[in-house]
């Protein structure tokens, strides 16, 4: 087994051990599971929602090089500037000398998954820049010096009191009691400071609209607002498959997204940002900047089988619905993208032979599939993502003669009902401890009892009794 | 006139479980099917499917397509099994020469609760089971197959029969073919989830349409020496008054 292996099969572990954990997971996604489906039942006809939004996104992949120029030209025209960033490396270079060249000091930053891909805040801190998570859960987090838990929620493994001691322990000063209102008082308090000293402003994109060269930017807490109006420099730093043509798309995807994500109408600020302060305008940042990150996104486009997969509207519907994310938490996958869509995506972004276990470490029950709003079949992604490594020689040997000799033994029938016996007769002689692979079985289970007679030996003498 | 059905029996319940599909012969008979089992069957592939070993599924696919495709009508006692025949069989066979005998194949082979309710118009099959019984949606029948109203509605009109529906019935048991093997700790804990909500619905017995998911729950409400016990929807509906249920 490889150290990647083991190292997940650990973590797992560990979080399964973990009661309290689980039990914290399992109120939370209840929670979010019945106001999603509320959200949804808000909809005369979600199937239809679903496959609007499934149309837009799918439109907008297969012709993403049009769609890219176009939303670059209409930027530049408001004064924005676009930035290419082929991976990680350039994008953070990009931001970092920005900063830089215009004397930043302290930078705030709404919640994007993207600058978590590319370890932005880490770069940017090494370099000396004070950097502040200003979405409540992602500052929770960053105090906590832990990668986000949940794609959308990202302290959902943190309850009340754990989140009293963190603030207590970092920002004293702020607290001035520990119910739910004043915990985030006392958060809001830090984060305005924060807020206006910052030169830089960085957010994320949940859309590029490509017609206008805006961002939409879906938030709930008004830190977006905040990080993209105050700073006197904006950044967005997204992914390359974000685009969507029209603006009215957005009348359909906004809606699916909070619904699906949070149960929500629409999310509390849904914003329309497209440039640099212009000049009839009072306020707003002097520079704007959007640097489009690819970093593997491209090499997926060209998979037409696996393409669909940069539809994610990263909502996070599948990580709630999954009943692995669900036992084993999102800091198990160690990935910047946790649960069914991390697991189908992450191979494809970041290797096979380094993240193929994600795609095994699921029981293909297709709930993912199901929920997905945009309605990319995660399930199908994991599968055609084991056939790719087994098709490139990545599995263990040891599997690859027991599949050989598990299609030897299924092309006669006369062999199967042999071994068939006698694999029972091990199992009854010798018990499960000694019989891989039982053995992990037998950890958790009890074996079946094994019957005397197989159904063709059954069926055969009850023909006979027929006859008689 | 009496019609004729041919029984898909999966290795693992030729093996395993014989006596779900005994039962589900049963009770065809008395609902006036004819049986047919063609001998030579195996497996229908998908343990290497799964495994992502498709070269290997795709020969036993392929055979077991030569196996039953002269059938008017397959039966099978498992929902996976029928998925997989159904659904993932056109994407496994595309462009070799037995495509379009896969895809026609796929609209004869009926999960059997499906068969009784959807084919058969049964929803009464004689049946008497003087227990409080709950239910578990197996993944690949809900999702696939979409297949959730039919194993009620046999439930509902078997004689002394009391129905509960447990919490969360539609959550996967954590079997998932190897992954319960090569996970076990992660299939483990999601069959805690399942035996807790079973054993929380206050049921004598847990029924489901597929022997698989069964045996991983049955593995676990024994591991827990928990006193309900765990029977297909077959073994259910082939008990008739008169015959007693341990």
């Amino acid at each position: 087994m490889s150290d990647a292996v083991q190292q997940f099969h650990d973590r797992a572990q560990a979080k399964v051990d973990d009661v309290s954990h689980r039990k914290k997971i399992r109120w939370a996604i209840d929670t979010y599971e019945k106001a999603v489906l509320r959200g949804r039942a808000r909809f005369a006809d979600w199937e239809a929602a679903r496959q609007r939004c499934y149309e837009i996104r799918w439109e907008a992949i297969n012709h993403l090089d049009r769609y890219l120029e176009q939303f670059e030209e209409n930027v530049s025209k408001r004064g924005g500037k676009v930035f290419w960033a082929a991976d990680a490396e350039q994008a953070c270079t990009y931001v970092a000398k920005l900063a830089e060249a215009r004397g930043v000091k302290s930078i705030v930053k709404s919640k994007s998954m993207v600058c978590e891909e590319i370890h932005l805040n880490s770069v940017l801190e090494s370099k000396g820049f004070k950097v502040w998570e200003t979405d409540l859960g992602e500052y929770i987090v960053q105090l906590r010096k832990e990668p986000p838990y949940h794609i959308v929620t990202p302290a959902m493994h943190l309850s009340r009191a754990d989140i009293a001691e963190l603030f207590r322990k970092e920002i004293p000063e702020d607290v001035k009691g520990e119910t739910h209102e004043e915990l985030v008082a006392a958060a809001r308090r830090a984060l305005r400071r924060a807020f206006f000293s910052a030169e830089m402003g960085i957010s994320g994109a949940n859309f590029l609209v490509a017609e206008t060269g805006m961002i939409a930017l879906s938030t709930n807490e008004g830190n977006g607002r905040l990080c993209t109006s105050i700073p006197r420099i904006h950044v967005v730093v997204t992914g390359i498959e974000k685009i969507i043509a029209r603006t009215q798309d957005l009348a359909v995807l906004w809606p699916v997204l909070a619904a699906a994500g949070t149960g929500q109408n629409l999310t509390a600020y849904s914003t329309l940002i497209g440039g640099p302060r212009s000049n009839r305008e009072i306020d707003g940042p002097e520079e704007f900047h959007v640097v489009l990150l690819d970093n593997g996104r491209s090499k997926l486009l060209a998979d037409t089988e696996q393409r669909d997969l940069l539809q994610c509207i990263r909502c996070g519907a599948c990580l709630n619905a999954c009943p692995v994310y669900r036992n084993i938490g999102g800091h198990a996958y160690a990935t910047t993208y946790q649960g069914p869509i991390g697991s189908a995506l992450t191979p494809n972004l970041r290797g096979l032979a380094e993240f193929q276990h994600l795609s095994y470490a699921s029981s293909l029950c297709g709930n993912c599939s199901s929920v997905c709003p945009v309605k990319i079949d995660i399930a199908e992604h994991l599968l055609q993502n084991r056939r790719n490594a087994v098709n490139q020689g990545q599995r263990p040997r040891a599997e690859e003669i027991g599949m050989r000799l598990w299609r030897w033994t299924m092309m006669d029938e006369r062999r199967f009902a042999i071994i068939g016996t006698m694999a029972k007769i091990v199992v009854r002689t010798f018990g499960a401890l000694a019989t891989y692979p039982l053995k992990p079985w037998s950890r958790k289970r009890e074996l079946p009892e094994m019957p005397k007679a197989s159904f063709r030996q059954m069926w055969r003498k009850h023909g006979r009794q027929q006859q008689r | 006139m009496t019609k004729l059905v041919t029984l898909f029996v999966p290795c693992f319940v030729d093996q395993l479980t014989p006596q779900v599909a005994m039962d589900m012969a049963a009770v065809l008979q008395r609902v006036g099917y004819d049986l047919h089992y063609p001998e030579e069957q195996t497996c229908c592939g998908q343990p290497a499917f799964n495994a992502g070993f498709w070269g290997e599924a795709r020969q036993v696919a392929e055979r077991f397509v030569r196996v039953f495709r002269s059938a008017e009508m397959v039966v099978c006692p498992s929902g996976s099994c029928t998925a997989l025949v159904r659904h993932s069989y056109p994407e496994l066979l595309a462009k070799t020469a037995m495509q379009d005998d896969a895809l026609d194949l796929g609209k004869r082979v009926f999960e059997f609760s499906e068969f009784l309710v959807d084919v058969a118009g049964v929803t009464d099959v004689g049946a008497c089971f003087p227990r409080s019984v709950t239910y578990h949606d197996s993944c690949h029948l809900l999702r696939e197959l979409h297949i959730k109203e039919q194993p009620r509605k046999l439930l509902r009109n078997v004689r002394g029969l009391n129905f509960i529906e447990m919490n969360a019935s539609e959550e996967c048991c954590g079997f998932g073919g190897v992954f319960s093997v090569k996970f076990p700790e992660i299939s483990g804990a999601m069959g805690d989830v399942k035996a807790d909500n079973i054993v929380a619905s206050g049921a004598e017995y847990i029924t489901a349409c597929d022997p698989s998911c069964l045996m991983q729950i049955d593995g676990i409400l024994r591991r827990r020496e928990a006193p309900i016990r765990t029977i297909h929807l077959s073994s259910i509906l082939a008990n008739t008054e008169g015959s007693t249920v341990s």
